[in-house]
C-alpha cells in the first residue's frame, strides 16, 4: 500500500446511467485534475477553496471529453482523509473509460477494490469496527474480481499474458546468469536475440494495449452513430431496430437535441446505437451544438450511418451527396451506410434517381420495417468483413490495461538500455519492474523464480 | 579448583568463520567472551576453497569489514592473488574476491583473535547445553565441565552428527581427518527445535609437482590489485600467483560414470539436499549430459605450499573412480592425490526458528550462526558469525538489538532471507536475491555501515575518520563537475576520440560525464579537473566514488525510491502476539505461515511464501498502523 500514489476509480456503480461519479484521492488529486478541468468561468482549480462544486470541461489537450461538475474535498476533510476530486460527469460507459484512462495515462494508479476505504481507514476516518467491516469487504470483492479476471482471461488472454510473463522471466534469467555467474562457462544469449525478442514483447504489448478499446466496444457495445438532418426519421429508424420507444419522436425538425444511445443485440453481437442531431447548417444555437456533437459522436463510433429522407430528397440530393462527401473526408476509414428512409411513399422513377445519385444507397422505410433487416445484416457483415475484425486476444480488464501501459513503459526502457550497451544489472532494475507489472495481471515474482529459472536450465557451480 | 568459574558474557561455540567472527565482535564490544573448539589448531579453518569473496560474497566481507569486523583485514594479508570480477558490469556488480594462502589465513586469524582483548580460548567439544527454563546459563562439555555463561553463540558448521561420504563408504566426521560432534542436536530436538539433514562436498586436493601447468590457461590476478579493508593497515599485493584452468572431457565423464553406481549420489545412501549451484562433477554430468566439457580451476593453496585444489571436481565418487578420471584430465596426466574428494551430511536448523537477531525463538540468549542455519560459504557463515556476536552482546548489555535492512546490506537480505523464508538446500548469496543492489555496492560498504558499527563500539574511530572523509572528499569532487564548465574546443577533441558527439557551447562537466562511453580516463584530460585531483591529493577511492556517483546516479536514485517504498512498509509492525487466526478473510495457507514464522513487520510478512498481495491488505487494515 503505497499512500503517496493517487489513485482513480468509478465511483458509482458501473454501466450507463445518467450520471456517473469519479473519484480520484491523494496528494496529487487536485493537481491532476486541475491541468485537465476548464472551468467555464476560467477559474483554476487548484485554487479553490474545499468543499465547492465547478462546473466545465474535462479535456485532453485541446479535445473535450465532456461536461462535468468537479467537487474538491481537502485533506483531512474528505472520505479518504486525503485530497479527493469527485468528477460527476454523464453516464455513458464510454465517457467513463475515457475521463479514467486520462488520468491513468497520468500517472494515477487505478485503486485497488475497498482502497479507498482502506484509505480512509489507514488515516483515521474509520475505526477499528468500522474496518474489520472492510477487511472482510475487501476479501469478497478480491474473490469477486478474482473471478471477473478468470472471465476474462479465457478465450487467449490468459496464456498470451503466461507467455510473455515466460519470456521476460527467460530474458531475465539470462541477464542475472551474466550478472552472478560471470566466471561459469555459460553461454549468454547474444544481444541480438534480445532485442528481437524484445521488439516481439513490445508488438505483444502495444496490441494487448489496443485491444483494449476493442474489448471495450465488445464489453459495451459497437458504437454506431445515426447522422442526418432533422426529420429524415433518425428516431423512427432507431424505434425499428429497438422495436421500443426510447427516442423522442416527432413531426417538428430538430427534436432530437441531444444525442440518446441505446443498445440492441443483432446476431449475437451488441451494437450501441447513437442517435445524434443532422449535420445541417443552422443558425440555431442549441442545434448548432448539437451538430457539433454530432461530429464527436462520429468519431467515436465505429459505424456511421447516414439517413435522408428519401420522400423530399428530390430537390436536395445534391445537398446529400455533398454531406455523405464531407463525413467521408473527414472519416475516410469509417465504415459508412447510406440509407434513403421513407421510401415507402416513393415511385420507381424517384427510387431510380436515388440510386443512381447515391451510390450505395440502401432503400428503406423505418415505418413498414422494409429494409431494416438487409440493415442489420450489412452490420452484421461489416464485422465479419473485418472492418470491425476483433484482435484475437482482448483486453478489457482496466486494471490490467493500467498495468501493461506501465509493463509497456519499462520495457521501452530495457530496450533504450540495450540499445545504449547498458550493464545488466541496471537494464535488470526495468526488467524487475517490467515483471513486476506482469505480475500484478498474473499473480507474484519473487527472485526465487528467477534463480529456479537460472539452475533448471544453465550447468552452473564450480 | 575447576577450570571455569566466573559467568561469561558470551560463550561461542566453534571456530570457524561464524564463530571466529562472532568471538571477535563480543569481545571487542566489552564483552568477556569464551571460545570454545573441538581443535584450536584448526581457528578459521578454509574447508572448502582457498578463496574469500566473489559475486555478492566479495560485497559481504567488504560490510564485514565496514562494521568492523576481522574477516576483511585477514582476507588482505594472506591472499595471494587478487581480481575484482565484473568491472565490465555497473559499480553493483564489481566483487572483489582474492586466492588465500589457506595456512596463513588460519594463522592470521589466530593472532588477531590473541590479540583482541577480553577474549579467553578453550579446546573441547560442547556436548550439551545448559538451560533454565526458557534461557540458556552456558554450556557442558564432553569432560562434563559446566561452563556459565549469559548468551551462548552456537557455529558448528558441518560437526553436528557429520557423516563423511566417499563411494560406498562413510564414516562419521566433521570435516576430513576431524571427529564429528554429537549431543547437540538432540538435545535442541527434545527442547522442541526442528532439524533436517544437509548435504556439501568438496574436491580432491593434489600435489601440485605432479602437474603439467603447459597444458592449462594461466589466469593472473588483476593488474592493478585492489584489497578488501576500508583500513589502510593493509596494501594492496604487489606480487601474486596465478590459477590455471583446464577441461574435463567426454572421455573424463565416461570414466567418473562407471563409478555412478557406487556414488553415494546415485544409489540413494545420501538422501538430503546439496547446493544447486556447488554441484558435484558427477551431479554436472548427469544433469547436463549433453554439454561436453566443464571448467576446472587449478587453484594454488598458499605461496610455498606445493598443495593445489581443484575447484569445480567436487566428487564423492569412490576415490580410484576419482583418480582415474582425474587423470584423464589435460595437464593432470600423472596428478598425484593429497586426498580424495568426499560429500558430507550434517545437521542444521531450519533458520525460520530464529529472529532476525539470529537468537533462537525457543531458548532466549541462544543464537545460531553459519552452517547451522542452512548456508554454505565463508563469507554467509562470518557475517553470520558477526551478526550473532553483536547482537549477543547488546543483549547482555540490555541494548537494543542490530538488525540490518535489506535495502543496507547484504548481511541484511541475507538474515532476513533466512528467517523469513527458510531454506530447502545449502543457502548462498547472490546478487539477484537483493531488490535494491544497486545501493548494496562494495565501494560503498564504508558509507552504509561504518557509522553504525561504530555506534556499536566496533569500529574504531579511525575507520570512522576514513569514511567520513572519503565522503566529503568525493561530494566536493561531484560538485565540482556539476559547478564547473568546460569549453567546446577543450573537450571535443576528448569527444571525438571517443566518438561521442562534439558540443557547440560550454556546457557543465557533469553532463558530459554522465554519458556512458566517457570515463574519469577522459575527464582527467582537461587541465582543470587534472588540477583539482592534484590539488586535493585525491586517491583512488575517492576517484572511483565520484565517478559511480556521477555515472549512477540516476539509477540509484530510482532504487532508492523503490526501497523507501519498502521501507513504509517495514515501518508498520506486528504485535508479538497477534492471532492471525480471527482474519477470517485472509487464506488458510498465509495464516498457517504467520503463525509459524512470526513477521515483526508488514513487509516481512509480505515477502513470506504463501502469502499474498491481498493478504498484506487485509493485514495492513487489521494493523491500523
Amino acid at each position: 500500500m503505497i499512500l503517496d500514489e493517487t489513485i482513480i476509480a468509478l465511483a458509482t456503480p458501473s454501466g450507463a446511467g445518467a450520471i456517473a461519479v469519479i473519484r480520484l484521492s491523494g496528494p496529487k488529486a487536485i493537481e491532476m485534475a486541475a491541468t485537465h478541468f476548464k472551468s467555464v468561468s476560467g477559474k483554476n482549480l487548484s485554487e479553490q477553496k474545499t468543499h465547492t462544486i465547478h462546473l466545465g470541461h474535462i479535456v485532453d489537450n485541446n479535445r473535450i471529453i465532456d461536461e462535468v461538475l468537479v467537487s474538491i474535498f481537502k485533506n483531512p476533510n474528505s472520505y479518504t482523509g486525503e485530497d479527493v476530486i469527485e468528477i460527476s460527469c454523464h453516464g455513458s460507459l464510454y465517457i467513463q473509460q475515457e475521463i479514467i484512462q486520462l488520468f491513468l495515462k497520468k500517472g494515477c494508479k487505478m485503486a485497488n477494490a475497498g482502497e479507498f476505504t482502506l484509505r480512509a481507514f489507514l488515516n483515521g476516518k474509520l475505526d477499528l469496527s468500522q474496518a474489520e467491516a472492510v477487511a472482510d469487504l475487501i476479501a469478497s470483492e478480491n474473490e469477486a474480481s478474482h473471478q471477473i479476471a478468470m472471465q476474462q482471461m479465457r478465450g487467449g488472454f490468459s496464456n498470451e499474458i503466461a507467455m510473455l510473463r515466460e519470456e521476460l522471466l527467460n530474458f531475465a534469467s539470462l541477464i542475472e546468469l551474466e550478472l552472478d555467474f560471470s566466471e561459469e562457462d555459460v553461454e549468454f544469449a547474444d544481444r541480438s536475440q534480445f532485442k528481437i525478442l524484445l521488439e516481439r514483447i513490445e508488438q505483444v504489448l502495444k496490441r494487448l494495449i489496443d485491444s483494449f478499446a476493442v474489448g471495450n466496444v465488445i464489453k459495451n457495445g459497437i458504437p454506431v452513430a445515426i447522422v442526418g438532418e432533422p426529420n429524415v426519421g433518425k428516431s423512427t429508424l432507431l424505434n425499428a431496430l429497438l422495436n421500443e420507444e426510447r427516442a423522442i419522436v416527432s413531426e417538428i425538425a430538430g427534436t432530437t437535441r441531444d444525442t440518446v444511445e441505446d443498445e440492441i443485440t443483432i446476431g449475437g453481437m451488441g451494437f450501441r446505437f447513437i442517435d445524434t442531431a443532422g449535420i445541417r447548417e443552422t443558425k440555431d444555437v442549441v442545434e448548432s451544438i448539437g451538430i457539433k456533437k454530432t461530429f464527436e459522436k462520429i468519431e467515436q463510433a465505429q459505424v456511421v450511418i447516414y439517413l435522408f429522407d428519401g420522400s423530399t430528397a428530390k430537390a436536395k440530393l445534391d445537398d446529400v451527396a455533398i454531406e455523405l462527401a464531407k463525413i467521408r473526408n473527414k472519416y475516410p476509414q469509417k465504415p459508412l451506410i447510406t440509407i434513403a428512409n421513407k421510401i415507402d411513399v416513393l415511385t420507381d422513377t424517384e427510387l431510380a434517381e436515388i440510386n443512381k445519385t447515391i451510390p450505395d444507397v440502401l432503400l428503406l422505410s423505418a415505418k413498414t420495417g422494409f429494409g431494416v433487416e438487409q440493415l442489420t445484416n450489412k452490420l452484421l457483415t461489416m464485422i465479419n468483413s473485418g472492418a470491425l475484425r476483433n484482435n484475437e486476444t482482448i483486453v478489457t480488464n482496466t486494471r490490467h490495461y493500467d498495468a501493461l501501459l506501465k509493463a509497456l513503459e519499462e520495457i521501452l526502457k530495457v530496450r533504450h538500455g540495450l540499445e545504449s550497451g547498458l550493464s545488466g544489472d541496471l537494464m535488470a532494475i526495468d526488467i524487475r519492474q517490467a515483471l513486476y507489472y506482469f505480475g500484478e495481471i498474473t499473480g507474484q515474482v519473487s527472485n526465487d523464480e528467477l534463480l529456479g529459472n537460472i539452475f533448471a536450465n544453465f550447468c552452473i557451480g564450480k | 579448583m575447576s577450570l571455569f568459574q566466573d559467568t561469561y558474557d558470551v560463550i561461542v561455540v566453534g571456530a570457524g568463520h561464524a564463530g571466529s567472527e562472532a568471538a571477535a565482535a563480543a569481545a571487542n564490544m566489552g564483552c568477556s567472551t569464551l571460545l570454545i573448539t573441538m581443535n584450536l589448531q584448526n581457528i578459521a579453518q578454509m574447508s572448502c576453497n582457498p578463496a574469500m569473496g566473489g559475486i555478492a560474497k566479495g560485497q559481504i566481507v567488504r560490510e564485514i569489514d565496514a562494521l568492523g569486523g576481522y574477516s576483511g583485514i585477514v582476507s588482505d594479508t594472506s591472499a595471494i592473488q587478487f581480481k575484482m570480477l565484473n568491472k565490465s558490469k555497473g559499480p553493483a556488480m564489481w566483487s572483489p574476491r582474492v586466492q588465500s594462502d589457506r595456512m596463513r589465513f588460519a594463522e592470521d586469524w589466530r593472532l588477531l583473535l590473541e590479540k583482541t582483548p577480553n577474549l579467553d580460548f578453550y579446546q573441547e567439544m560442547v556436548s550439551a547445553l545448559l538451560v533454565d527454563k526458557d534461557k540458556v546459563v552456558g554450556v557442558r562439555t564432553s569432560l562434563g565441565i559446566e561452563i556459565k555463561a549469559k548468551s551462548v553463540v552456537l557455529t558448528n558448521g558441518t560437526f553436528l552428527n557429520g557423516l563423511i561420504h566417499i563411494g560406498d563408504k562413510n564414516f562419521g566426521g566433521g570435516r576430513a581427518g576431524e571427529k564429528a560432534a554429537t549431543g547437540i542436536t538432540e538435545q535442541l530436538v527434545d527442547f522442541g527445535f526442528d532439524s533436517g539433514r544437509m548435504k556439501t562436498g568438496t574436491p580432491p586436493r593434489v600435489d601440485g609437482r605432479s602437474l603439467d601447468y603447459s597444458k592449462m590457461e594461466e589466469q593472473p590476478g588483476d593488474e592493478h590489485p585492489a584489497k578488501f579493508s576500508f583500513l589502510d593497515i593493509t596494501k594492496p599485493l604487489t606480487h601474486q600467483r596465478s590459477c590455471h584452468m583446464t577441461y574435463t572431457s567426454p572421455e573424463v565423464h565416461d570414466l567418473l560414470r562407471e563409478g555412478f553406481d557406487r556414488s553415494p549420489m546415485f544409489n540413494g545412501r545420501i538422501q538430503s539436499l546439496g547446493p544447486r549451484y556447488c554441484p558435484s562433477i558427477e551431479d554436472k554430468i548427469n544433469r547436463f549430459a549433453d554439454k561436453e566439457r566443464h571448467q576446472i580451476f587449478v587453484e594454488p593453496e598458499g605461496w610455498n605450499t606445493i598443495e593445489v585444489y581443484v575447484n569445480g571436481f567436487s566428487t564423492s565418487l569412490p576415490e580410484d573412480v576419482q583418480f582415474k578420471a582425474l587423470r584423464s584430465v589435460k595437464g593432470f596426466e600423472r596428478v598425484k592425490f593429497f586426498r580424495a574428494g568426499y560429500a558430507i551430511e550434517y545437521d542444521y536448523f531450519p533458520p525460520t526458528q530464529l529472529m532476525h537477531t539470529l537468537e533462537t525463538k525457543l531458548i532466549s540468549g541462544l543464537y545460531f550462526a553459519g552452517q547451522i542455519n542452512g548456508t554454505t560459504g565463508y563469507e554467509e557463515a562470518a557475517s553470520q558469525g558477526l551478526m550473532a556476536g553483536i547482537n549477543a552482546a547488546l543483549k547482555v548489555k540490555e541494548r537494543e538489538p542490530f538488525i540490518l535492512k535489506r535495502n543496507e546490506a547484504y548481511i541484511g537480505v541475507l538474515i532476513d532471507d533466512l528467517i523469513t523464508k527458510g531454506t530447502e538446500e545449502p543457502y548462498r548469496m547472490f546478487t539477484s536475491r537483493a531488490e535494491y543492489r544497486t545501493l548494496l555496492r562494495q565501494d560503498n560498504a564504508d558509507f552504509r555501515l561504518t557509522p553504525k558499527g561504530y555506534e556499536l563500539g566496533l569500529a574504531s574511530e579511525k575507520r570512522l575518520r576514513r569514511m567520513e572523509k572519503k565522503l566529503a572528499n568525493s561530494e566536493a569532487f561531484v560538485q565540482f563537475f556539476k559547478d564547473t564548465s568546460v569549453k567546446p574546443e577543450e573537450i571535443n577533441p576528448i569527444l571525438e576520440e571517443k566518438d561521442s558527439s562534439t558540443m557547440n557551447q560550454s556546457d557543465k562537466m557533469f553532463k558530459i560525464f554522465s554519458r556512458p562511453n566517457i570515463s574519469f580516463d577522459d575527464m582527467v584530460k582537461i587541465p582543470s579537473v587534472k588540477d583539482y585531483v592534484v590539488a586535493h591529493q585525491l586517491d583512488d577511492e575517492v576517484i572511483e566514488q565520484t565517478e559511480i556517483q556521477v555515472k549512477y546516479s540516476g539509477y540509484i536514485e530510482k532504487e532508492k525510491n523503490n526501497a523507501d517504498k519498502l521501507n513504509r512498509l517495514e515501518d508498520i509492525k506486528i504485535p508479538k502476539n497477534f492471532d492471525y487466526s480471527k482474519i477470517k478473510s485472509m487464506s488458510y495457507e498465509a495464516r498457517e505461515k504467520l503463525s509459524k514464522i512470526r513477521p515483526i513487520t508488514v513487509s516481512q510478512a509480505s515477502r513470506i511464501s504463501g502469502v499474498s498481495p491481498n493478504d498484506v491488505s487485509v493485514l495492513l487494515v487489521y494493523m491500523g498502523r
